[in-house]
């Protein structure tokens, strides 16, 4: 199973309020309400991070699940997420857009 | 020869709302006693404008207020439009042009516009409320149309200085507190706000219901809810993304409580 990637869409605008995530688009002022397990994908979703270690640190460790489970489902919720333009997902690192290919490395 | 060109008198005049003077300057004499006639109380003797507007008027034609605004950028300038007017603005300059009928309508949908687009980069906000000033404190009354924001307007007592009873102009301030001002934006009940300001104490949610009574509201519930009443045109995601940020530092600042009332006046004996 190949490694997945997830950045936070620059697109959007996101604060937390009363430890609930609001996410509203930009693009069309829909906003979403993240529940806690969207909440801890968007922020460890820094482009670097692999889905999987993100999983194992994250989540395992905030619900009691079986790892394997939760990778399958945190890879179903983080492509939702992305249909709905909120995280970008992809199967190699993801440069912020306001850094330039040198400095990932 | 006699000539055959006359040079026509530009006349100006100054709307400042919520502290923010707009100058407008168009040929028509009448235009100006209609806008002296609709923003009585907001009539300013300002030199300082925000932005300035030359008005050009149109004959009258077939114009549909009805149709959907339209608001874009680009290049650092707004087009704003609609099936009775169309405008340009360009911030850097503080200029822009207005081409409409002479009517009052198509310029306070402008004006409307206008403070969103000002007031969206300043961590202000346009809210579909009415709001009032008792004991030297704002009370903003928000909910969608029915939700009572006439009523509570119409049941408020003598010592109650009225804002508005639609559109609610409020201003961030430097201690992050909020002002609301008065406005000229007016609602059902067609009476111009009264042109003051006072810090804002409270935002209540509206309800009908069965009694008086005032509940806490969950700070994202608040926000969501303010989010449903913010007045936003624009189609512009960095202004969309300010918009959401004011909505949101504005509901984690100032209490948002849910007041259901009955009809009546007794209601104002919670608000003090």
């Amino acid at each position: 199973m190949s490694k997945l990637y997830l950045a936070r869409n620059p697109r959007v605008a996101a604060r937390s309020l009363d430890g609930e995530m609001m996410i509203m688009s930009g693009r069309d002022s829909t906003l979403f309400t993240l529940n806690k397990t969207a909440t801890i994908l968007w922020q460890a979703a820094d482009g670097a991070t692999p889905l999987d270690e993100i999983v194992q640190k994250k989540i395992c460790v905030e619900f009691d699940v079986e790892p394997t489970i939760a990778l399958q489902d945190a890879e179903t919720l983080a492509r939702d997420l992305a249909s709905h333009e909120i995280l970008q997902v992809s199967e190699q690192p993801i440069i912020p857009p306001n850094t330039s290919p040198g400095d990932a490395r | 020869m006699p000539e055959l060109i006359t040079d026509l008198e530009t006349l100006t005049l100054v709307i400042e709302v919520g502290g923010m003077p707009i100058r407008i300057h168009t040929t028509s004499p009448d235009f100006v006693d209609l806008l002296r006639d609709r923003y009585a109380g907001f009539i300013s003797a300002s030199e300082r404008a925000e932005v300035e507007f030359d008005v050009d008027l149109m004959e009258p034609g077939e114009p549909n207020p009805d149709a959907d605004v339209r608001v874009t950028q680009q290049q650092g300038r707004w087009s704003l439009r609609r099936g009775d007017f169309r405008a340009e603005w360009e911030p850097a300059l503080r200029h822009g042009w207005i081409r409409q009928t002479a009517n009052p309508y198509s310029i306070d949908c402008v004006l409307r516009i206008v403070h969103t687009l000002l007031l969206a980069r300043q961590g202000g906000l346009l809210l579909h409320s009415a709001s009032a000033i008792r004991n030297g404190k704002a009370f903003l009354f928000a909910g969608v149309s029915g939700a009572g924001k006439t009523t509570i307007s119409r049941l408020a007592p003598s010592d109650v200085t009225l804002l508005t009873d639609e559109i609610s102009y409020v201003r961030r301030q430097g201690d992050g507190g909020y002002v609301a001002f008065g406005t000229p934006f007016t609602g059902e009940l067609a009476k111009l706000g009264e042109n003051v300001s006072a810090p804002v104490a409270a935002l209540y949610l509206l309800a009908q219901g069965p009694e008086n009574r005032i509940d806490p509201v969950p700070a994202a519930d608040a926000a969501r809810s303010l989010l449903g009443n913010v007045l936003f045109f624009a189609e512009d995601e960095e202004l969309v993304q300010s918009a959401f940020h004011a909505a949101v530092e504005f509901a984690s600042r100032v209490p948002v409580l849910r007041l259901t009332f009955l009809p009546d006046a007794r209601v104002w004996e919670l608000i003090r």
